[in-house]
């Protein structure tokens, strides 16, 4: 039993003869408990970039090997002085955008329908299975053949990236639909189009998502690879120069402006699921 | 033989499941004969296995027949309509749509009504069933018996002309049960809708229905039928009058024939070695 389920089952108790005693209800959790994870979370990344800070400090190894948390962030306030950035942030930004944009809308129309259509899904399993099990990245070389090396070998590779846990995930959802919710649109005589768009749909949201942000995941990397190999400009070519030229601070500062778009678009997508699930009672 | 007047009329009905595993044909339900008449609240109990839940499925037009006929008002059942509304087992409910959402959404389904007309008569018949106050609860924040009571307002908002339920108070604890059949009857005695019900409680089964049908063991068919000569309206003590015990004594022994057969003589065909 994990931590936190003993905490649900524990009994909501009140002593009659402690009068000071908060009541605790189960419907409405406590501030602290409220604020618990946000509180413990950012105690856990004090701690960790304390601990790399004293090992840094400690200078065992040069700055080129082991900067510490200090030094990246001084690097980081520099990337941001010189002009080159903002060309660089809009050009990987672009890249993503339209990659990613792409493999959401192909990606979700081509997962719902191989979750409706059966044959639809048999007819499409062996490329969704090719591809899904091909590291993305080894179409690069013939990408930058067909593209060249502006922003369209990027594109193709986040595109490529992030298209299939989309239409794996969507699929999934349509696929995973209570047989005893489709047995009651049936039984009203609920049309095709009805059942999909008021049964189905909203039942695979939770999946959709899912496959939203673990395509969010798999387009960052695609990014970086590709603009690691073949770039002008762009945050992963931040990154390729700075390591190959040991400004290991700078790179390390390039790998935080990803992290950071990661973890800030997977945010917002969380922040939408739960819009989407208010009908769950409130457990956490 | 058969009385004309019958809503529902079902002669020598077959339903067969392909089991793909064996890749071989099997009977759950072997020659029902039987009629529902208009206004009426037939029961069926059985043996668990027996075939019941298929048989209403059949008669939801859900599942096709194997062989016989099933008719309602005389025209051949084949498939689903506006006529006939189920109330199952599971309530069904879509959990990401509020009562008053899962209330409307059989006549959403049948395209019958307005939307703005819909939701005006969902209200009155949450109220109907008792959930007042709760059109905008979502069902994981119900309880069991109120989740059935949404999927008795879904069915009766379609305003069907026989309802068929499936075990619909099963999973709730006696008293709720009780509290449900007690509704049910209020209910149904407003409407006076035909009804098919199926369980396994036989005093549920008595203190509800017109006549109570005893399945057979697998595969189903009509072992017998008791005619109940309760007076309407009934309240719930009267599960506990002499009559109904004779009645339950009645279905009861009918019942333990049945789970008492020994196997092979169920096997028809096969003489004993
Ligand atoms: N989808 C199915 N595929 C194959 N066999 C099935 C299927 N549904 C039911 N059966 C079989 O048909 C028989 C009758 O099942 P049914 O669900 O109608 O029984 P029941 O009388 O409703 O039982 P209970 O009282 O336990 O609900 C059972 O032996 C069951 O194994
Ligand atoms: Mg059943």
């Amino acid at each position: 039993m994990s931590i936190k389920e003993a905490d649900r089952v524990l009994p909501v108790t009140t002593r009659e003869s402690d009068p000071t005693r908060e009541r605790r209800s189960v419907l409405r959790p406590s501030r602290i408990r409220m604020y618990e994870p946000l509180v413990i979370g950012t105690l856990s990344v004090f701690f960790a970039l304390t601990v790399w800070q004293l090992v840094a400090n400690a200078r065992v190894y040069s700055v080129l090997f082991l900067p510490g948390p200090w030094d990246v962030a001084q690097a980081f306030v520099q990337l941001f002085q010189s002009d080159d950035i903002w060309l660089d942030i809009a050009t990987s930004g672009e890249e993503l955008a339209i990659g990613y944009g792409m493999a959401i809308v192909i990606g979700l129309t081509l997962g719902l329908l191989m979750g409706w259509y059966t044959r639809f899904q048999f007819g499409l399993d062996p490329f969704v299975n090719f591809f899904y099990s091909t590291p993305r990245i080894v179409f690069i070389p013939l990408f930058i053949l067909w593209f060249g090396i502006e922003l369209q070998p990027k594109i193709a590779v986040i595109f490529l990236g992030a298209l299939f846990p989309i239409i794996i995930n969507t699929m999934a959802g349509v696929r995973n639909t209570e047989a005893a919710l489709l047995r009651v649109a049936r039984s009203f005589g609920a049309s095709d189009a009805l059942t999909f768009r008021r049964v189905v749909l909203p039942g695979s949201v939770p999946f959709i998502l899912t496959g939203f942000r673990l395509g969010i995941g798999h387009a960052l990397t695609g990014l970086v690879v590709a603009e690691y190999i073949a770039a002008k400009h762009g945050v992963g070519q931040i990154i390729a120069i700075a390591s190959q030229t040991f400004q290991t601070p700078k790179a390390l500062a390039g790998v935080v402006l990803i992290a950071g778009t990661g973890m800030l678009l997977t945010t917002v997508l969380h922040r939408i699921e739960n819009r989407f699930q208010s009908w769950r009672p409130q457990i956490r | 033989m058969y009385d004309r007047s019958a809503k529902l009329a079902a002669k020598g009905v077959v339903i067969e499941y392909w089991l793909q595993r064996s890749r071989s044909l099997f009977t759950a339900v072997k020659g029902v004969d039987l009629e529902v008449r208009p206004g009426e609240l037939l029961a069926i109990v059985g043996p668990s296995g027996c075939g019941k839940t298929t048989f209403l499925n059949a008669v939801d037009g859900l599942l096709p027949i194997a062989g016989g006929s099933l008719t309602l008002d005389g025209r051949e059942i084949r498939k689903p309509g506006r006529d006939r509304a189920m109330v199952f087992q599971q309530p069904g409910l879509l959990p990401w749509r509020t009562v008053l959402g899962n209330v409307i959404f059989g006549v959403e389904a049948q395209g019958t009504m307005s939307k703005s007309e819909a939701i005006a008569r969902a209200k009155q018949q949450i109220e109907l069933v008792g959930l007042k106050g709760f059109e905008d609860a979502y069902p994981l924040e119900l309880s069991g018996g109120m989740q059935q009571r949404v999927n008795l307002a879904r069915a009766l908002l379609t305003d069907p002309e026989m309802l068929l339920l499936d075990e619909p108070f099963a999973a709730l604890d006696a008293q709720t049960r009780e509290m449900m059949q007690l509704e049910l009857l209020k209910i149904w005695s407003q409407t006076r809708k035909t009804a098919l019900f199926i369980t396994h409680d036989i005093k549920e089964a008595i203190y509800l229905a017109d006549r109570v049908i005893v399945f057979t063991r697998r595969p189903g068919r009509v072992k017998n039928v008791v005619d109940i000569n309760l007076s309407r309206p009934r309240d719930l003590r009267i599960k506990r009058d002499p009559q109904f015990l004779t009645y339950e004594d009645e279905i009861w022994e009918s019942i333990q024939e049945e789970l008492a057969m020994p196997a092979e003589r169920l096997i028809a065909g096969i003489p004993a070695a």
